[in-house]
């Protein structure tokens, strides 16, 4: 019963501006604003951990400075607290391969890995990321060499409008850095929470296959 | 999303030092964002509690086991003692939401997520759960809804993981500033009887410090109805526990949810099975016995049925039995 709204309350574009109380226009103004203002924001040294038994330190709800590991750089984002590893991503460091599709959770399109583990960068916030390894699908090839799943992704025509693609293949690349030699039900698994509405699944599964069989491309 | 102050806790009595009134502590997020993303929830303060170490591990022992609130439903479904021993524990995990989802979500959180019923996710509706004087279900789209105790508020609870939790007499400690105290999570949730804006007794600034499943050498299966294969919140969900003396059962425990405003304890159909063999007919009797004093809405009836096959399938797959019409 995901994704059912009750009668009469369907998204329109203008109630999304009221409930989340920003529009992406208004929110891209203020990301301007950002560079402008640097010195204005907390500076931290990675991420803020206080010692010690009693309250521990606050940060925001201004901006923060970030130190965030991404794709083997270390980067400095200056975001508040309430932005989410995504927006950090696509607004603030301009990856924008990492797509957002639902905002909450249930689709599967803003995968990255920390560390080896996929996780919704939508339902993560940039200040929670902490000293993990973010990879996006931008961090997969070494230059020009294509990580093996992006290979087999193209080999296998595993994508239609590509929407769901960055995902899918980040989902994909981490299971087999966890799972080298995975079954078609592992497989299956590992994509389950990705949504694909061209569905390309059966090509998917075959790019994995063969991927995982050193026969990418 | 409204704007907030943050605040990581390194252990438990500095998350219980920095809460105030106004904030929330948050474990994986996954609910605390979709709340805040929806305007349901609007703390000023986070206190992140996901870095407190100690608090993310499993151990097992001869008295049972013990979870921290930390652990990832990831955890709880690949852990090799928890699949062997809490069967039920383990297969209700991995049916939980995606794989995303489950590596960031905690059982803590899990447990303490607000319910997804439309009309109380939505802003435009102010129910009887958001201090609103009706609940909108009763009326209205109630096809995912309550079938017992469903006429102050017609939530369902939504935790998959407190459904064998509770099946197997799993406690909650609970710590706060002014100390710990343990409760069997079948007291835990409560009825919107009692009080309708809440959905546990968890008081303001108290933390779930661990999750105890006492060992036992029951039997237990767990199921999972949902409309689609993949995954989905469920329709209908069940675990079964069954102590077993020889092939007599000396307890049964069945748990059923998507049914009421907290797990359901589906105590006439224990009834059915305590001091008998189970058997295609027993399991029947106890799956109809469940159903018997169900009160459904206008549009949720559909779930008699799918909760009386799956009641009676997965009582005979705790005892180790195929139910008839069902590939192995
Ligand atoms: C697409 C999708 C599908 C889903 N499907 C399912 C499903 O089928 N079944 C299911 O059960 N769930 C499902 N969920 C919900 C998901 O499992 C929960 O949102 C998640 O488990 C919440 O855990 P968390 O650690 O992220 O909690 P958080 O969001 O961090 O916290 C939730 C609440 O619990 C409180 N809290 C957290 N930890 C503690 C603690 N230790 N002590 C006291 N209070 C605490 C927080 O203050 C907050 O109020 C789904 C979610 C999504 C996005
Ligand atoms: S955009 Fe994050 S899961 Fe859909
Ligand atoms: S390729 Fe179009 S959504 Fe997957």
């Amino acid at each position: 019963m995901s994704e059912k709204l009750p009668p009469g309350s369907d998204s329109s574009p203008s109630q999304d501006k009221q409930k989340h109380g920003t529009t992406r226009r208004t929110f891209l103004k203020s990301a301007g604003i950002v560079s402008a203002s640097v010195a204005g924001a907390e500076m931290l040294t990675g991420v803020p951990r206080a010692e010690g038994q009693e309250q521990a330190g606050a940060v925001g709800p201004g901006k923060v400075a970030l130190k965030l590991r991404v794709n083997g750089e270390v980067r400095t984002v200056n975001v508040e607290p309430r932005t989410t590893l995504a927006e950090a991503l696509r607004d603030e460091l301009h990856l924008t391969g990492t797509k957002v599709v639902c905002d909450r959770g249930s689709c599967s399109a803003c995968t990255v890995m920390l560390d080896k583990t996929p996780v919704c960068s939508c339902m993560t916030l940039a200040v929670d990321v902490g000293d993990r390894n973010v990879t996006t699908i931008e961090g997969l090839a070494h230059g020009e060499d294509l990580h093996p799943i992006q290979a087999a992704f193209i080999e296998h025509d595993a994508l239609q409008c590509g929407f769901c693609t960055s995902g899918m293949v980040i989902s994909c690349a981490s299971l087999l850095e966890r799972n080298p030699k995975p079954s078609a039900d592992d497989v299956r698994t590992a994509i389950s929470g990705n949504i694909c509405r061209c569905a390309t699944y059966p090509r998917v599964l075959e790019a994995v296959v063969a991927a995982s069989q050193g026969k990418g491309a | 999303m409204n704007r907030f102050d943050w605040v990581n806790a390194n252990s438990v009595d500095q998350a219980l030092a920095s809460v105030t009134d106004e904030s929330s502590f948050k474990a994986g997020g996954v609910d605390l964002l979709d709340l805040m993303k929806d305007g349901i929830a609007s703390p000023s303060r986070l206190v992140n509690i996901r870095q407190i170490s100690g608090l993310d591990q499993i151990s097992e022992d001869d008295k049972g086991l013990r979870i921290g609130p930390l652990v990832t439903l990831t955890q709880i479904e690949e852990h090799p003692a928890v699949q062997k021993t809490y069967a039920a524990l383990s297969e209700a995990a991995s049916r939980i939401a995606t794989p995303q989802i489950r590596n960031m979500a905690t059982v803590g959180g899990n447990l303490v997520q607000r319910p997804r019923c439309w009309y109380f996710r939505s802003e435009d509706f102010h129910c009887r759960k958001k201090g609103g004087t009706h609940c909108f279900a009763q009326d209205g789209e109630n096809d995912y809804h309550a079938i017992f105790d469903n006429r102050v508020c017609a939530i369902i609870h939504p935790s998959g993981i407190a459904v064998p939790l509770v099946a197997m007499n799993g406690r909650a400690e609970i710590t706060a500033k002014k100390g710990k105290r343990e409760v069997a999570l079948e007291e835990f949730f409560t009825s919107p009887t009692h009080d309708v804006h809440r959905e546990n007794i968890l008081e303001p600034g108290e933390l779930i410090t661990a999750i105890v499943v006492p060992a036992s050498e029951a039997r237990t299966a767990y199921y999972k109805q949902g409309e689609k294969e993949s995954f989905d919140w469920p329709i209908a969900d069940v675990a079964v526990s069954l102590a077993m003396q020889g092939s007599r059962c000396s307890k049964a425990s069945i748990v059923l949810g998507g049914a009421a405003p907290y797990p359901y304890r589906a105590k006439a159909a224990e009834a059915k099975l305590n001091n008998s063999e189970i058997t295609e007919d027993s399991a029947r009797a106890a799956a109809d016995a469940a159903m018997a004093n169900a009160t459904p809405l206008e549009k949720n009836a559909y779930k008699i049925p799918i909760f009386e096959a799956i009641v009676r399938r997965t009582i005979l797959r705790a005892a180790g039995m195929k139910a008839e019409g069902v590939a192995a």
